[in-house]
């Protein structure tokens, strides 16, 4: 069977919100241009988690008439608290003026970012863009002088050794004149990319966190739609930096989080159950009481800000959304600022296929997005670098008292893979025992998220080097896989007496963390046979 | 020789069912849809078949709204050659009695001599449709097969029945209707290029209420819950005997 | 209000489906009758022995040994007459008949019941039972399927009358040509009585095989969770669960499975349920009706080496 190969004006990697508004942007500047957009997840939304708190503004830019009837946009922000939990029983009402400006939610929405893109990709295809989920861009395509000339689709039907099954079906080639990615946090070709036309250069490392979410529906007189509750503090302490949400939207629903920062230092760190002891604390087991947990999901976060954002175009093409790193860390949303690189990048793009001349720097330090940024850019740096409790007051004094005029630029240079101090048995961790009330085990969530993947392929998750997972990474961080993976994917278990590194591929939530973190960044996150992966919905 | 599959959208079977307590069913909302897995089989077989030579064409039908449209896509992308949709305009509750007089109705029109169906749908998980699609137009019918084998003059089938005590093997005289079983064969992929070029298939529209057929449910579901799992009494016990003797006073040995 | 069961035979054997049905019928109406179809007339024996039937009518002719499913349609409708009930056990045999008699009778069928909630009103599960649906009916005649695991089996102290029909044999286009009867030394996983089910904590394919030999001792199917398949130490057709098979058998053991949802999810609805691990926090010992925190292997040792 030969590969097949098509052409379009423009193919976009990604459905999420940034490739959606870039592919919704582009056929509304020019209905005649051919686009495509290609989405690994199983259906639109599938692989899409946030929390989320959504600032609207850019969606009604987009959709000026439609915006107003998407359904996910029904419950506006009522209600919006910090609290900084000091201890596992104990909290503190950070006073609302006291509240970094940022973090004040007014006009914003409780939505289901997952519900959004499905809208959007409704809208999409109205507009007569070809959208085609289960298909992952295994690789981008080059011609000769190194200009990015579109994408190619993994195979289907290779089995576990790499044969070809009686169903092999070959990938194809998208041909495009321009391609944008729009993966999310670390894209496996975004990565790719960076490196190759060192997008990165002069920019401080990216920084990322992971993200888990749950959604509880309850049943208790505690639910108000629209109230908004974020926490710092407990469980997470000196050395984590991080933060929790809990936010009340329809349907007696909760959505229920936490945000760990990647950069933590301690190897017995464990994420996951960091956020089911979180759920524990009497500001947010109050809300959850006689409740039922119906989802779970897990996914990295860019939040280096504007110090880490990398070149977003290049020879054949850009790179947006989160996996550029536009997200604002000071806000903690990604979402209106990747819809906004995706309409960037569309006025762009549509821009120099007519052969117009336009510079994208120009077009971008011109745009609100780059003034956000710029405004938020100290934001994670100073968290980092000054630890919590002084980077906490250091973003509330520039934001609240110098409205982030200060002209001072904060750098964080360390990356997320080297900030594990070594194994030190005085650093050990340990967590209780899943109540299954309120903190759950690993296996029960990943249930929750309806992960799946075919179970005859190759494992989609490479190690460069098979010996390091047992040698470097257990001597020296008792292979901290083991437990920053959100699914379960790292064990290491006993095989006939021996040691034995299992990766249980399957259970893969694509958040990218082990790509992220792995100390000896000896992991490769690549894209599984179209489909596989969570199956979130509504989250 | 023209075969009809028949394929439903389901509820992927990957996703969890989840019962909205307020309206009292299964909530469908944003919720992952996809095309029966037994309906997979049954497009592929008969795609074996038209690759065999043996049949004219492939004809798949569905019933159901506008959504209903992509898991013809679907049948199309893996090869069948054309789609007849039976268009509902709201979520009706058909049941497998109304579902068989829907079908009987667009193979007596097509002049359909074999029928292949997926043995029951995931989500009602009812088992019946084929059978009684069967009984309506009195064609022979072969269910559960695992096996199908055309006979060389192509005026029967032989196929193999999974059944609880066996695998029993049948003679069927055309026009027939068979439902398949898991182990028939495995489904191939949609490939990007042939969802592209599926686009371009034709697909049929046939307004339900146009074929006059009473849909007023026989069965109506009063009430449904998630069964979930049980907490039991997990009494300890410590040793083979006291295992074997509890066994024994619960009658399970 | 009669309700008419059809008798599902294992050679001369009543089958256990059936027994199951007519406990079902019993709660629906005073008077329940069996019908048979065999090629042997001797066969009524077993059939009018069994508690709970007033009459037996039997349909005896040679075509109706392997009798195809077109016939046996039609004798069945042509039986329904003034009977309210058409009931059967939940089996390949029943599923394959019953519905197309319900298309000759114009009747929706009610398959898999699980409970009666009263003449019209029945629960049956949905979504591979992970969704349980009470259904109401309003067709006139009502035909059904019972899970023979939700019902009692009926016993044998019966004296029912026996009594012949002639009926006419209508033209089939179908023929039987052969039976292959499953060999397998070990019960079918999914309709077993008995499973013997081993998770990842027997660490290795060697070490299942004292699971194997468990099973054969309790004449058990052999089960095992996604984690033992996943370490290869057996096959994926041996899968319980969610992705595997469901399975709902009078004894589950389970030995060395931590109990993901999935797994629980394809055995909760066991009648008894046990479970034999080391961790005492597992969530499969809180679904356990018998819990034994032990040593795996000093269990299956022992379990293995027990004389019943």
């Amino acid at each position: 069977m030969e590969r097949e190969s098509i052409e379009y004006d423009v193919v976009i990697v990604g459905g999420g919100p940034a490739g959606l508004a870039s592919a919704c942007k582009l056929k509304q500047i020019n209905p005649n241009l051919s686009v495509c957009l290609l989405e690994k997840g199983s259906e639109i939304g599938s692989h899409i988690l946030s929390g989320a708190v959504f600032e609207p503004k850019t969606l009604f830019d987009l959709f000026p008439e439609d915006a107003k009837d998407c359904p996910t946009l029904k419950t506006p922000v009522a209600k919006d608290d910090l609290f900084w939990l000091t201890g596992e029983n104990k909290s503190i009402k950070v006073p609302s003026l006291l509240m970094p400006k940022s973090l004040h939610n007014k006009g914003n929405y409780i939505i289901s970012l997952g519900e959004l893109c499905q809208w959007i990709s409704e809208k999409a295809m109205e507009l007569g863009v070809d959208i085609f989920p289960g298909f992952p861009a295994q690789s981008y395509l080059k011609d000769e002088s190194g200009r990015v000339i579109g994408i190619s689709t993994g195979d289907m039907g290779i089995d576990k050794e790499g044969n070809q099954k009686g169903t092999y079906t070959p990938g194809m080639d998208i041909l495009a004149k321009q391609t944008i990615f729009a993966e999310g946090a670390r894209g496996h070709l975004g990565k790719q990319l960076i490196k190759e036309f060192n997008l990165d250069e002069g920019r401080t490392p990216q920084h990322f966190a992971i993200g888990f979410k749950e959604i509880w529906e309850v049943e208790n007189d505690k639910h108000s739609p629209g109230d908004v509750v974020h926490t710092m503090g407990w469980p997470l302490n000196e050395g984590t930096t991080g933060g929790g949400f809990l936010y009340h939207f329809d349907n007696k629903r909760i959505a229920v989080g936490l945000i760990v920062d990647l950069n933590y230092t301690n190897p017995s760190h464990n994420p996951f159950q960091e956020f089911q002891q979180f759920k524990k604390h009497p500001k947010i087991k109050q809300f959850l009481d006689a409740g039922k947990r119906v989802s779970y999901g897990a996914r990295a976060i860019t939040k280096g800000g504007i110090n880490s954002l990398v070149k977003m175009d290049f020879n054949g093409g850009m790179i947006i959304g989160c996996d550029a790193g536009t997200l604002n860390p000071s806000k903690i949303k990604g979402s209106h600022c990747a819809l906004q690189s995706g309409i960037l990048a569309a006025e762009y793009v549509s821009k120099i296929l007519t052969e117009e001349n336009c510079d994208f720097d120009d077009l971008f330090k011109a745009s609100t997005l780059y003034k956000e940024l710029y405004k938020s850019r100290n934001f994670s740096a100073a968290m980092h670098k000054f630890g919590f409790y002084l980077g906490a007051a250091y973003n509330f004094i520039e934001s609240n008292i110098f409205r982030n005029t200060l002209p001072i630029t904060i750098k964080d240079e360390q990356k997320d893979c080297d900030s594990l101090n070594l194994n030190n048995p005085l650093y050990t961790k340990e967590y209780p025992t899943p109540d299954n009330v309120l903190s759950f085990d690993i296996t029960s969530s990943l249930f929750l998220s309806g992960t799946n993947h075919e179970e005859d392929q190759p494992v989609h998750l490479k190690l460069t080097d098979p010996s390091i997972p047992l040698t470097r990474n257990k001597e020296l961080f008792d292979e901290p896989a083991q437990r920053y993976c959100p699914a379960g994917v790292y064990e290491i278990i006993d095989k006939e007496g021996e040691d034995y590194f299992q990766i249980n591929a399957q259970n893969c939530l694509h958040c990218k963390t082990c790509d992220i973190k792995d100390p000896s960044q000896n992991i490769n996150w690549t894209p599984p046979e179209g489909g596989g992966g969570p199956n979130y919905v509504g989250m | 020789m023209k075969i009809i599959i028949p394929v439903k959208r389901v509820l992927d079977p990957y996703t969890q069912a989840r019962v909205n307590k307020q309206t009292q069913q299964v909530d469908l909302t944003n919720a992952k849809m996809a095309m029966n897995p037994f309906c997979e089989i049954a497009v592929e077989e008969a795609l074996t078949i038209k690759e065999s030579g043996s049949a004219s064409e492939t004809i798949a039908v569905s019933i159901g709204t506008d959504k209903t449209v992509d898991t013809l896509r679907t049948a199309l992308a893996m090869g069948v050659d054309r789609a007849i949709f039976i268009k509902t305009d709201s979520e009706l509750d058909l049941q497998p009695l109304h579902v068989a007089k829907i079908l009987a109705n667009i193979i007596k029109r097509e002049e359909a001599e074999l029928v292949i169906m997926g043995k029951q749908a995931v989500d009602n998980d009812n088992n019946q449709t084929g059978q009684m699609l069967s009984g309506l137009i009195d064609y022979s019918l072969g269910t559960f097969i695992s096996k199908f084998d055309l006979s060389a003059d192509g005026t029967s089938v032989e196929v193999c029945r999974e059944i609880d005590s066996g695998i029993e093997t049948r003679q069927l005289g055309l026009p027939a209707i068979v439902t398949v079983d898991l182990r028939l064969n495995e489904p191939r992929y949609a490939s990007l290029p042939n969802i592209m070029k599926a686009r371009s298939k034709p697909m049929e529209t046939i307004e339900l209420s146009s074929l006059g057929i009473d849909t007023s449910p026989r069965i109506k579901i009063v009430s449904v819950e998630e069964s979930g799992t049980k907490d039991r009494a997990s009494k300890q016990i410590s040793s083979a005997e006291e295992l074997f003797s509890e066994l024994n006073q619960m009658g399970v040995l | 209000m009669s309700a008419l069961i059809l008798i599902e035979l294992n050679g001369s054997e009543v089958s256990a489906n059936s027994r199951a049905a007519i406990t079902a019928a019993s709660q629906l109406s005073d008077s329940v009758d069996a019908l048979v179809l065999t090629n042997d007339a001797s066969n009524s024996s077993s059939v009018a022995a069994l508690s709970g039937i007033n009459t037996v009518k039997m349909i005896v002719d040679d075509s109706l040994e392997n009798s195809s499913v077109e016939v046996a349609s039609k004798l069945i409708a042509d039986v329904m007459g003034d009977y309210k009930y058409l009931i059967s056990g939940s089996s390949t045999f029943s599923k394959n008949i019953l519905p197309r008699v319900g298309a000759l009778l114009d009747v929706q069928p009610i398959s898999d019941v699980c409970e009666i909630k009263s003449n019209n009103t029945f629960v049956r599960p949905l979504y591979a039972g992970n969704v349980m649906a009470t259904v109401e009916t309003s067709d006139e005649t009502i035909v059904m399927t019972v899970r023979s695991t939700a019902f009692e089996h009926s016993g044998d102290d019966g004296s029912a009358s026996v009594e012949s029909l002639s009926a006419s044999m209508s033209e089939s286009n179908s023929s039987f040509v052969s039976l292959q009867e499953s060999e397998s030394e070990r019960p079918e996983l999914t309709t077993a009585d008995r499973i013997v089910s081993g998770g990842r904590g027997l660490g290795s394919k060697e070490n299942f095989a004292l699971i194997e030999q468990l099973a054969d001792k309790l004449d058990a199917a052999v089960g095992a969770s996604r984690a033992a398949v996943d370490a290869g130490f057996i096959s994926n057709d041996y899968q319980v669960g969610q992705t595997g098979k469901v399975v709902a058998p009078k004894l589950y053991l389970a030995v060395g499975i931590s109990g993901a949802i999935q797994h629980l999810a394809g055995m909760k609805d066991s009648q008894v349920i046990v479970v034999i691990n080391n961790d005492p926090d597992a969530p499969m010992s809180r679904m356990a009706d018998l819990v034994w925190q032990v040593d795996l292997f000093d269990a299956l040792n022992e379990l293995n080496a027990y004389q019943v």
